[in-house]
């Protein structure tokens, strides 16, 4: 009796910590204080539950605890900040698995007795396996692994045939009185491969936000087997991740002006696309040199990082040329995208670890009117965020996503890798345009290059 | 855990979660989508006692995956989100270039 209440006791106050670290994660002055919580309350949940009553396999438990804490301390440490998004959707993809195997457990033991703990174990498995296989192929996706976007013919009526079927097994596996393992095994099969079609399809800047949904479905799988398991830690962290998830899915979709329902069924493919009419004009090229100049006798550059500034790991290179350019009076500043990148605050991030600080750092709404001010616009590896097709042409698949007014100002820069088409597969009618240059090469070598021609001039 | 309690504790605890994330501002989306990825690894405590009381061999083989899963969740999600917030450490200044 005594180890049962330490234990409730210990979950409450592990509940709590979690509430607690969540609230502080959400501001940026408490936020290094709020993983540490969450630290220390998983820290306690996983101790105090050694003390389960009946409990035997202690063995295996400790090395399945020690294989996959230390395989994922030593790659969440190892890779770069860039790979952090596909990083979390591995993770998440673990968790929607453990949430499904114990599903699996409960119900191959038939230890679920009521029609409702049935429901919820057989749901938990659902949502727990499709976001596995989901988050696999995410994962994939991101990390290079996986390079075109698979898209089947009438695809939507797939996956509402596969979710169909599927749903229909775990409506059978609840109301059938005895379970054979064929059924929970073909539940799950079935489970896994309606996760990997619906994610295959999905490209571009949609993957954040399938990410962030597919986190807050194993906060939802997690609760559900808590309430399975009696266990109050897993409930009250799975719903409330499950909630916050939600929550935090529709605040990306909204940034990004795409409804969840056109991310979802309305993917925009990797091929490329013209989406109307070809684009007048011809991109016009210039050399590293030329480009110093123009940034070194402007008054006001603006700086617009983008996906490729972080494959090419420029940062660091773009402070410094940031730097150079404030010593010689010219004031710069960097307008972010709320989608530029792979996740919504990946550029900052970026900017962080090269040491740009805060106030240099301005986001859509407070930055877009100075644009018409600016002497150069300098882009670099970006592209969809800075595509006025968004504005004016209906047919294109990211028409009425809010862009940075780079066209406005008075000259703008194109650094990018190559003539190829962005993540969206789009051609960018900036461009282009009459008073935009093109820059061609790896983000860190012509940031070099141009930083080399100003000092030169400023010499 | 009985009917109507439970239907409470979902109520509050989703509504707890929806009101945790209002007016984040978008710099955070990450760390925190990062962050709720790590507390959702509390599940690896699910894993344990489902392994603990598991008798056949073959749900001992399904418990000990759903523990190791549960781990790297739990792990991975803490170390990714502990070097995303290390990026927030002064408030006004970014860090000095390490480079410099």
């Amino acid at each position: 009796m005594n180890v049962k209440i330490l234990i409730n006791a210990s979950y409450f106050v592990v509940a709590l910590l979690f509430i607690l670290g969540l609230k502080s994660m959400s501001s940026p002055v408490t936020a290094r204080r709020g993983i540490i919580w969450a630290g220390v309350a998983m820290v306690l949940a996983t101790l105090v539950t050694f003390g389960w009553p009946g409990m035997s396999n202690y063995t295996l438990m400790v090395v399945a605890l020690a294989i996959g804490g230390g395989f994922a301390t030593w790659s969440g440490k190892v890779v770069q900040m860039t790979d952090m998004p596909q990083m979390v959707a591995l993770y998440n993809g673990m968790g929607g698995g453990a949430a499904a195997a114990i599903a699996a457990i409960e119900l191959a033991r038939g230890e679920t007795h009521s029609t409702v703990a049935t429901t919820l174990a057989v749901l938990g498995g659902l949502i727990g396996t499709v976001s596995f296989s989901g988050s696999l192929v995410a994962f994939a996706k991101l990390q290079g692994i996986m390079k075109k976007t698979f898209h089947l013919p009438a695809q939507n009526a797939v996956n509402l045939i596969l979710a169909a079927v599927t749903i229909f097994c775990g409506l059978a596996i609840i109301i059938s009185s005895h379970l054979a393992m064929f059924q929970i095994s073909v539940f799950f099969l079935l489970a896994l491969v309606l996760g990997a079609v619906i994610t295959m399809p999905i490209g571009g800047a949609d993957m954040p936000v399938v990410i962030s949904l597919f986190n807050a479905l194993t906060g939802l799988a997690v609760g559900f087997e808590g309430f399975v398991l009696n266990n109050p830690a897993l409930i009250i962290a799975g719903i409330v991740v499950g909630s916050a998830g939600t929550l935090l899915t529709q605040l990306m979709a909204k940034a990004m002006n795409r409804p969840l329902t056109n991310i979802l069924f309305k993917p925009i493919t990797g091929e490329a696309q013209t989406g109307g009419a070809g684009i007048a004009g011809t991109m016009k090229e210039v050399s590293a040199l030329d480009a110093a100049a123009m940034l070194r006798y402007a008054q006001k550059v603006i700086i617009v990082p983008g996906y490729g500034m972080a494959v090419g790991q420029a940062q660091h290179k773009v402070k410094e040329m940031s730097v150079l350019l404030e010593e010689a009076g010219i004031t710069v500043k960097f307008a972010i995208h709320p989608v530029a990148g792979r996740m919504p605050g990946h550029m900052n991030v970026l900017l962080a670890e090269a040491g740009v600080s805060y106030d240099k750092i301005f986001d859509l709404e407070e930055i877009n009117e100075e644009f018409s001010q600016a002497d150069v616009a300098l882009v670099i590896g970006a592209n969809d965020v800075v595509n006025p097709a968004a504005r004016t042409d209906k047919s294109s698949p990211i028409y009425g996503m809010p862009i940075l007014n780079v066209d406005q100002a008075h000259n703008v820069i194109v650094i990018k890798r190559g003539k190829g088409a962005g993540y969206s597969g789009i051609e960018n009618e900036l461009f282009y345009a009459e008073n935009t240059r093109m820059l061609y090469g790896s983000a860190q070598q012509v940031v070099n290059d141009v930083i080399k021609n100003i000092k030169e001039m400023s010499a | 855990m009985e009917g109507f309690a439970a239907l409470y504790i979902f109520m509050l605890a989703a509504f707890t979660g929806y009101e945790v994330i209002s007016r984040v501002p978008v710099i955070l989306h990450t760390p925190l989508m990062s962050g709720s990825n790590f507390v959702h690894g509390v599940v690896l405590v699910g894993a344990m006692v489902a392994l603990g009381e598991a008798r056949t061999p073959l749900e001992q083989a399904i418990g000990f995956i759903a523990v190791l899963l549960g781990a790297a969740n739990a792990a991975g999600g803490y170390v990714v989100t502990e070097r995303m917030l290390g990026l927030f450490k002064t408030g006004k200044e970014g860090r000095p270039d390490k480079k410099n």
